[in-house]
């Protein structure tokens, strides 16, 4: 089975700066895969290469078999492939079922209708994609006025529009309350579930990660130093060392226990 | 080679009012990021004090001190509007506050006139430096050379003050994050009241200081502001030294080109000023606006839904009074109520890419005009029947915004602005200028309607078909598929172009569509007057579809039609009085104050709280 996501040999240097240095890694079908790192690491950089908001400075990006390097988001997004944001970019003016609609309207190729009314256009499946994420009941609500917790869900709905075969997230539970990322990546498992697409998020919360990412890939200074499983990651020495900690706060509290 | 130099001292010599108004622009745009439209008629006021004051000061003390004490003055001047007319509208939506500057200038236009009358002051000489010296044989007056060497002085000056003091510090901090540095315990109220006194102050120098050369008129206001606006966008926004740049650059320029390019000589600022845009969209020493990831000053803007039955009665009503108008009305009334839907034609049009589209253009009456004297050239000289030249009028206006569009969407906020008024700037100027073919000053006349539309009656009918149908055509626009995706362009770009918008083109249609509508308004317009003059592409035509559009409320889908009918209702009332300006101006600013809202936005927020009408539900 041939990736949904393959990536060769990304590299991207600001000025001196090798922000991705030589990162190489694929997606397979139906994968939950989370990439974590510290700060500084490349992982957003990484995921605006993906996307096409930053041209990489060299190596390839693949999807379903198909060279999408250095394509514009628009285009990149048309190819099936969805994305949320660190900071939620929804429409503000517009309300809940509006935003979703919106999306609705670019996959159905319907932007420069100029007959009215839009609000009334693909609204049973916006209410629908809403119902994927618990969201329905507050479809006619203005999206200005919700929760951030909820604009993230709305997000993810937004992505679904356009049948998704990957789903890019970042830091997708940056944010919330507890309670709320525990929800929003089931919700997310949930999906990668039922509709068979893959989806790659960064995360900094390794409860989210290690509970519900199928495999983990570390960055740290722009190269990737692990791609496994959640025990292979855990397990590996240098992960412990730059990112996870020697776990040896856990070890006195349980020894002082 | 000798005039080749004078030519050039002249230039240098010129800059120095140029560079002194435009530093104070700047300063007050980077850190208050207000448009200060006002900043000319500051300019006008330095130069009437300074007569006054050199008057009652003689000898050479004295003419040095007027100019100092203009400044000051003027400075003080700018603190009470900072204070009066500005604060109370900081929280307002963005660029809501040039509004207010606009009705300052109105005000300051009628005081001035009050006080020192119709008549152009002489500008008094230099004592001492009267005469003028032979450099190459050509002469040059003594007092440009002091001018010459006063403005690199007073550059320095200006750029000890930003660069090594610690009000410098605030302000080149406040220019790059002025919400920063209000959490950072800086009290931002003085600030922006001091940077307003130093950049008005700036201004009353510069008034003061080019009076040797020419005097004080009441049309300097608004004939410097153009070139001020020119210099500041050239420099770069904020940037000192560019702003030194460009006035010297721009000085030189028009004294050249009065020389060897005499038909030429106002378009070529503004090609110089399209140009570096083009390939410095920051101008050339600008950075990047870098827009705050704040959240939003003032309320968000409420989801749209077409009228409701309420709504839709109410217009039906209104749309059957206006036809009965001739039943009862006379002449006089048809015409002013022609007049009045053709302004809200145009204002409806620019409110379309204006708050749909957030797509700000100072220049908008560039295809109002434009489609007005595409038909009028037509009829002139094809002898085309009406009918053909009226559907020319659109068609070629949304040409000229297809072309124009395509360079200005390349560009965003207030750059996109500066360049949408340069493009305008160049129709007026060669308009203006292209005596042979567009009649210059002298206009277009004898444009008729068509037989069966002669008489005020048959026009008045015809322009509320077309206006209010124009203006529906819009409104439709706004809710349909291509309305949303403009919305959706406008509140966040980023994830419009994640969803498959191109952003750019949406943009472009857009502007498009507003340009074709303001066309539209301009062969209204031709055929209603049968005639048209260059002052319909004007900076002022422009500004004032603009100000419609905020007081009738920006953030409303009717805003700026309500707006225009107001404004040119008041308008109406008001000529009739000797100091209507000053009036009229004083209503704008007292509207501005009231109604930060605009006025649809102001009784819609009204009658929700009194309970007249239900709050909607979206917002619950």
């Amino acid at each position: 089975m041939t990736a949904v996501l393959k990536v060769e040999n990304l590299v991207k240097t600001f000025g001196g700066v090798k922000a991705v240095a030589g990162v190489s890694f694929e997606v397979a079908p139906g994968e939950l895969k989370a990439l974590i790192g510290p700060n500084g690491a490349g992982k957003s950089t990484c995921f605006n290469m993906l996307m096409g908001q930053l041209k990489p400075t060299s190596g390839k990006v693949y999807l379903n078999g198909e060279n999408i390097t250095g394509r514009p988001p628009r285009d990149i997004w048309r190819r099936g492939v969805g994305r949320t944001f660190q900071i939620t970019g929804t429409y503000q003016s517009m309300t809940v079922a509006e935003n979703v609609q919106m999306a609705l309207m670019s996959h159905h190729r319907k932007l420069f209708a100029v007959r009215p009314y839009a609000y009334k256009l693909y609204r049973d499946e916006a209410l629908a994609l809403l119902d994927v994420v618990g969201m329905a009941d507050q479809a006619d609500r203005a999206c200005a006025i919700l929760a951030y917790g909820d604009l993230k869900r709305l997000e993810l709905a937004i992505a679904l529009a356009n049948e998704p075969t990957l789903l890019l997230m970042d830091e997708p539970t940056a944010g919330m309350a507890p309670r709320e990322r525990i929800n929003l990546m089931q919700l997310t498992a949930d999906i990668v579930r039922d509709r068979g697409v893959s989806v790659l998020f960064t995360e900094h919360d390794m409860d989210v990660v290690f509970a519900h990412a199928h495999h983990i890939m570390v960055l740290n200074r722009g190269e990737l130093i692990a791609d496994g499983t959640a025990s292979e990651v855990r397990n590996n020495p240098q992960v412990q060392e730059v990112y996870l900690g020697g776990g040896t706060l856990y070890e006195q509290e349980t020894a002082d226990a | 080679m000798g005039l080749f130099v004078a030519q050039l001292l002249t230039g240098l010599a010129n800059a120095a009012a140029l560079f002194l108004v435009a530093s104070g622009l700047s300063l007050i745009f980077g850190v208050t990021r207000i448009v200060n439209f006002a900043h000319g008629s500051l300019y006008m006021l330095g130069a009437y004090f300074g007569v006054t004051l050199m008057h009652m000061l003689p000898g050479v003390f004295g003419f040095w001190g007027s100019i100092l004490l203009s400044g000051l003055i003027v400075g003080l001047i700018g603190i009470v509007i900072e204070i009066c007319v500005l604060r109370p509208v900081y929280r307002a939506p963005e660029l809501f506050q040039l509004v207010a500057t606009f009705g300052v200038i109105l005000v300051i236009q009628d005081l001035t006139l009050m006080i020192w009358g119709a008549e152009d002051q002489l500008g008094p000489r230099a004592p001492g430096l009267k005469s003028v010296v032979r450099i190459l044989g050509e002469p040059v007056p003594q007092y440009d050379l002091a001018l010459i060497a006063i403005t690199p002085v007073i550059l320095l000056g200006l750029w000890w003050l930003i660069a090594k003091t610690r009000v410098g510090i605030l302000v080149r901090a406040a220019t790059q994050d002025r919400e920063m540095v209000g959490a950072l315990g800086v009290n931002q109220s003085w600030l922006f009241t001091g940077v307003f006194f130093l950049g008005s102050m700036l201004a009353g120098l510069g008034g003061a200081i080019q009076l040797p050369k020419g005097g004080a008129d009441l049309l300097m206001d608004l004939n410097i502001i153009a070139a001020v606006f020119v210099v500041v966008v050239i420099g770069g926004m904020g940037s000192i030294p560019g702003a030194f740049v460009a006035a010297v650059l721009i000085s030189v320029l028009n004294v050249f080109g009065v020389s060897y390019l005499p038909q030429s000589t106002l378009v070529l600022m503004y090609v110089v000023m399209a140009v570096v845009l083009l390939v410095r969209p920051y101008g050339l020493f600008g950075r990047e606006e870098k827009a705050g990831e704040h959240g939003q000053v003032g309320e968000p803007e409420r989801p749209i839904r077409p009228a409701g039955m309420r709504g839709r009665m109410l217009v039906a009503a209104l749309l059957a009074a206006l036809a009965l108008v001739p039943l009862f009305g006379g002449n006089f009334t048809q015409v002013l109520i022609t007049d009045i839907l053709i302004f809200c034609l145009f204002a409806a049009s620019l409110q379309f890419m204006l708050s749909t589209g957030g797509l700000v253009s100072f220049g908008h009456a560039a295809y109002f005009g434009g489609g007005a004297y595409a038909a009028a050239l037509l009829v002139t000289y094809a002898g085309s029947p009406m009918e053909l030249a009226f559907l020319f009028a659109p068609l070629a206006a949304g040409l000229l915004a297809i072309i124009f569009g395509w360079f200005c969407i390349r560009l965003s906020g207030v750059y996109f602005a500066m360049l949408t008024l340069a493009f305008s700037q160049l129709v007026w100027s060669l308009v203006f200028q292209w005596y042979d073919v567009t009649g210059g000053d002298d206009g277009l006349v004898n444009i008729w309607p068509a037989e069966w539309l002669s008489g005020t009656t048959a026009f008045y009918y015809f322009t509320l078909i077309v206006g209010v149908g124009g203006i529906i055509l819009l409104r439709h626009l706004t809710h349909a598929p291509l309305g949303y995706t403009l919305r959706a362009t406008r509140d966040s770009a980023r994830q419009a172009e994640a969803t498959g918008i191109n952003v750019k083109r949406v943009q472009w249609v857009a502007f498009a569509t507003a340009g074709a509508m303001a066309g539209l308004a301009g062969g209204l317009f031709v055929f209603s007057k049968g005639s048209i003059f260059p002052n319909e592409l004007e900076i002022g035509k422009s500004f004032d579809a603009l100000i419609v559009v905020f007081l009738g409320g920006v953030k409303t889908l009717s805003g700026g039609v309500v707006g225009a009918a107001f404004m040119e209702s008041a308008k109406d009332w008001l000529t009739r009085l000797e100091y209507w300006r000053l009036v009229l101006g004083l209503v704008i600013i007292g509207v501005v104050i009231i109604a930060p809202d605009g006025i649809v936005g102001t009784l819609r927020k009204v009658s929700e709280r009194v309970g007249l009408r239900r709050s909607e539900e979206f917002m619950k």
